[in-house]
């Protein structure tokens, strides 16, 4: 049997395997989102130790690490969009990079959001310029400009490639910029540098954070799909097979 | 080379047919830092916290309002798309143009910075490291802003939108030249770490930066 490689990198087959697995998807976020929020409010134990020992607020890391993980694991995924789509040029790589962005934006809101809240009991203040916090309002601001970008550009060529190439950009200096705020004084790097480590928190909290990880994730691949059709209709919206699609949906 | 600077003679002889277009630069620069104590309060504490910070912000809006010019011109008249169609890599006609950038909006605000530490009561150590900070800093904001200025070449709003696109990414050079500025009050000696980062900053821009605005160029001209 022959495999082919490039069967779904056609916007046209790509549609009909988006619209299949989007129920599939969206399924599975329900159920694990549910699973692991009910897990991490009911199932962990109410306090958390140390010498500030956290009441029931904490339960708040089951919504917030998720959002922050994938957060940031989205504009890994839409730089490497981009950057498959200004080297092989395809049409289906701008498009899912387009769909990808609003979603992370969104998680990214989402975690800064839940942050607060946390700060608030925790630190007794809605914001404080932390290095986590900062950066995160960054990547908020990234995703805002490659969407402004994209938006403001009429062309959709060029608005594909100049927002590709800016979150190609991006992706270079998040990590410069990310460590300028983590260390403010070079002379006391290692001093500052605020540790945590998954293998320090306790395995019943960090599976409930990783279920409803899973279950987000899901939800992102339904999301984007879902809005990665709409750009694909509106995109192909003068070719045979979208003419096709549209009059056997009309047709009774 | 020899494109390199004829490049640059170039845009420098056509700046200075205009020179009330560098001026501006450098008079907007001087009022964001003059507006300050006004709104603040003018003590002497206050200020002397306060100036770094302010001077590298107001440094980098400067520099951010001219880079609408950078392409501007050359993209309207057509000389831009014929500069690219020439043999040379794209890579040097830009670092020609931001080098002619940075020598008309970049380097007066170096020159000025003294005089506006005075406003704001900066010791004559601090004055020197914020001098030399921003010497090696701003040329990093015009090769950092010339990737933006090509993004949005041409575009309607191109001047909003360029700094939402610029301004974060700035966020490094500002760190760390408002830092430095601040550390030389307390020990001239710490310093050195922040401005090496800064030259190291500058390196990395150098590099990279022509090389993201030419092909930023050529998807916006094609």
């Amino acid at each position: 049997m022959k495999i082919h490689w490039f069967r779904y990198s056609s916007p046209a087959t790509f549609y009909d395997l988006a619209g299949r697995l989007i129920p599939w998807f969206a399924a599975l976020a329900l159920v694990l989102t549910l699973a692991g929020l009910y897990w991490g409010f009911f199932e962990t134990p109410d306090r958390l130790g140390g010498t500030n020992p956290q009441k029931e607020y904490y339960r708040i890391i089951f919504l917030h690490v998720p959002a922050a993980w994938l957060s940031m694991w989205l504009y890994l995924v839409l730089a490497a969009w981009s950057a498959v789509g200004l080297i092989f040029n395809t049409r289906l790589s701008y498009m899912m990079a387009v769909a990808t962005a609003p979603s992370g934006a969104i998680f990214t809101f989402i975690a800064l959001w839940t942050g607060s809240f946390w700060g608030r009991t925790s630190w007794g203040t809605w914001w404080d310029w932390d290095p986590r916090l900062t950066s995160e309002l960054i990547l908020l601001f990234l995703y805002i400009g490659y969407m402004a970008l994209h938006s403001a550009i009429d062309d959709t060529r060029r608005a594909d490639r100049s927002a590709a190439l800016l979150a190609l950009v991006g992706l270079i200096c998040v990590p410069i910029i990310f460590w300028s705020i983590n260390c403010p004084d070079p002379n006391q790097c290692a001093a500052l540098h605020q540790r945590s480590g998954l293998d320090r928190v306790d395995p019943n909290i960090l599976w409930a954070m990783l279920v409803t990880t899973l279950g987000l994730w899901s939800y992102s691949f339904a999301a984007i799909f879902a809005r990665v059709r709409g750009v694909i209709l509106s995109r192909e919206a003068d070719t045979q097979w979208v003419r096709d699609l549209v009059a056997t949906e009309a047709a009774p | 080379m020899r494109v390199f600077l004829c490049v640059l003679g170039r845009d420098i002889t056509l700046a200075m047919r205009r020179r009330t277009d560098v001026l501006t630069t450098l008079f907007f620069f001087i009022i964001v830092v003059s507006l300050f104590p006004l709104g603040v309060g003018t003590e002497k504490q206050t200020l002397k916290i306060l100036g770094p910070g302010v001077v590298w912000v107001a440094a980098l809006l400067a520099s951010m309002l001219a880079l609408e010019r950078l392409f501007a011109a050359d993209y309207e008249d057509g000389t831009l798309e014929q500069m690219l169609l020439s043999t040379q890599p794209p890579a040097v006609l830009v670092l020609a143009k931001v080098t002619a950038h940075w020598l008309l909006t970049g380097l007066p605000l170096v020159i000025i910075a003294p005089l506006v530490g005075l406003q704001y009561q900066l010791p004559g150590n601090a004055q020197w490291i914020m001098m030399v900070s921003l010497l090696v800093g701003t040329p990093v904001l015009s090769l950092i802003g010339a990737i933006g200025a090509a993004l949005t070449l041409g575009l309607r709003g191109g001047g909003i939108l360029l700094s939402l696109l610029i301004l974060p990414l700035y966020i490094p050079v500002l760190v760390y030249g408002a830092g430095a500025v601040t550390v030389s009050m307390i020990d001239l000696a710490d310093t050195q770490p922040y401005l090496s980062l800064l030259g190291a900053f500058l390196l990395l821009a150098l590099t990279l930066s022509p090389l993201a605005t030419g092909a930023a160029l050529r998807i916006a001209l094609e």
